[in-house]
């Protein structure tokens, strides 16, 4: 497994996407932190870009890099190894790729201009994020029949995750404002990594002003800390219920 | 060797395979025959165990296919699309397989002189041509000295020159007594290599036999006029029946 982890990497790592993308996030990260002169701020933006691009440029490259490999995934499997295996290390290549390329790209630029906390935990989320959508895009490749469908389905995914969600989520808080429903808002934060992404971000800034109303419930009931632990818990479980999945189904995937 | 008992197979309403019962023995060399669709990559491939199949067992040397992934290593496959990753050197793709296989310390590298990629081991995948593909997943399907070769379209896409080695490779291997599996659309390619022909069409077994007996029995002794006379006067009659 080392061995296809290692090799899968030494094959990303002199990928083309991989590298502008990684010089894209550190353009953007020095641009954004030298434009105020208040670190909080530069770091909101830096959450915003992150928020709105890891998820979608992660989900559509894993989902594309999953489909291209599958005749050397035929080729791995034709050796004596099992198939969880093959697809793991696929997985941890892959992810672990495309993690450091937001490690360097915006922890780098953040670890000289902004180091703190603050910023390791940006850095934190990032990578979480990337980690979350691989693994949605290993369950979307194992589960679909081909590759344009695929993408199509990753495409919405990704859109449902950063934009369909919230508009959802704050129909449902108009509709039920009578109501005391403030527990039910958490509990439906749980389901969207995007919003957990930024509810953890925004627990560290302490800028209540801008944290809006789930980042405010998430203040109220549950502090900085156990929020914090609460919304890291809920996107490791994202992490790992779409791989296990990934992985049963594959078993018995016919290729 | 390899045992096929009973295996079905049906992609939704598509019966790729239907109960299908075959046994195959070292030192055949094994032609697989059939028109598109018939079901050839999906019997390789269950063999392989990349394809679940339905119904029906496959054993080989004893092993059952789904319960065991270990018997693989007794199979050299070749695909009959070779991708690999993009940025990955011949030499590493080499490297790799070698590594992942660390019960071998011995390699067949007759191949990899024979096709020249020495002389290229640091050219990416992604900048070699089809052919030159080919003749890497060849190498790799050769490397370990397997019992078994599962060989999909060998030749299609390489030069006269290198198919040639490649044929005469196999017709080495199979005087060592090992099991060749072969499928192709290239009839004289597999004159002089093929000792079986296996037809399939719409997933059925439509007959398993030795070249000799067809040879005999269609009164031709060139390889693409038997299978040609067969198919205009033999499978009609089978179908009838």
């Amino acid at each position: 497994m080392k061995t296809i982890i290692k090799y899968v990497l030494l094959d990303l790592l002199r990928n083309k996407i991989i590298l502008v993308y990684t010089i894209i996030l550190a353009v953007l990260s020095i641009s954004v932190l030298n434009l105020d002169s208040n670190p909080s701020k530069g770091l909101l933006s830096l959450l915003n870009v992150t928020l709105l691009f890891v998820p979608i440029i992660t989900i559509l490259f894993a989902t594309i890099y999953f489909f291209n490999s599958i005749e050397f995934t035929e080729l791995l499997l034709s050796q004596p190894i099992k198939r969880q295996k093959v697809i793991l290390a696929e997985y941890i290549g892959m992810a672990s790729s495309l993690a450091a390329a937001y490690a360097v790209g915006v922890g780098l630029p953040l670890l000289f201009l902004v180091s703190g906390t603050e910023s390791l935990i940006l850095v934190l989320t990032g990578v979480l994020l990337t980690l979350i959508f691989s693994s949605l895009a290993l369950l979307i490749f194992v589960k679909s029949k081909d590759k344009t469908r695929g993408i199509g389905i990753a495409l919405v995914v990704a859109l449902f995750f950063t934009l369909l969600f919230d508009g959802l989520l704050i129909a449902f808080i108009y509709s039920f404002s009578d109501y005391p429903i403030d527990q039910a808002v958490i509990a439906i934060i749980a389901f969207n990594p995007i919003d957990l992404a930024r509810v953890l971000m925004l627990l560290q800034l302490d800028t209540s002003a801008l944290m809006g109303y789930s980042g405010a419930l998430f203040k109220k009931f549950l502090g900085s800390a156990t929020g914090s632990i609460f919304s890291i818990s809920c996107m490791v479980f994202w992490v790992v219920v779409p791989l296990f999945l990934s992985v049963r189904i594959f078993r018995k995937k016919d290729l | 060797m390899i045992r096929i008992e009973g295996l079905t197979k049906s992609f939704g309403k598509f019966k790729a395979l239907d109960n299908i019962n075959l046994q195959m023995q070292e030192g055949q060399a094994i032609s697989l025959l059939g028109p598109n669709g018939s079901g050839k990559t999906t019997l390789i491939k269950s063999i392989l165990g990349l394809v679940i199949p339905e119904k029906g067992k496959i054993t080989i040397n004893n092993h059952v296919v789904r319960e065991d992934w270990a018997y693989r290593s007794k199979i050299g496959y070749m695909p009959q699309i070779g991708r690999y990753p993009d940025n990955m050197t011949i030499e590493q793709v080499i490297k790799m397989i070698k590594e992942i296989r660390k019960d071998h310390t011995q390699y067949d590298e007759e191949l990899i002189y024979g096709f020249g990629l020495d002389k290229m081991k640091t050219k990416t995948m992604r900048s070699l041509s089809g052919g030159t593909r080919q003749k890497v997943s060849a190498c790799l399907a050769f490397l370990f000295s397997p019992d078994i070769y599962i060989l999909d379209e060998p030749t299609a896409g390489l030069d006269p020159l290198s198919s040639e080695l490649l044929k005469e490779k196999m017709v080495k291997e199979r005087a060592a007594g090992k099991l060749i599996l072969i499928t192709s659309h290239v009839l004289s390619d597999l004159e002089g290599i093929a000792s079986h022909i296996i037809y399939l069409q719409d997933g059925n077994l439509m007959f398993y036999k030795t070249v000799e007996e067809l040879q005999a029995s269609t009164g031709e002794s060139k390889l693409n006029k038997v299978i040609a006379q067969v198919m205009r006067t033999e499978l009609p009659a089978m179908k009838h029946n």
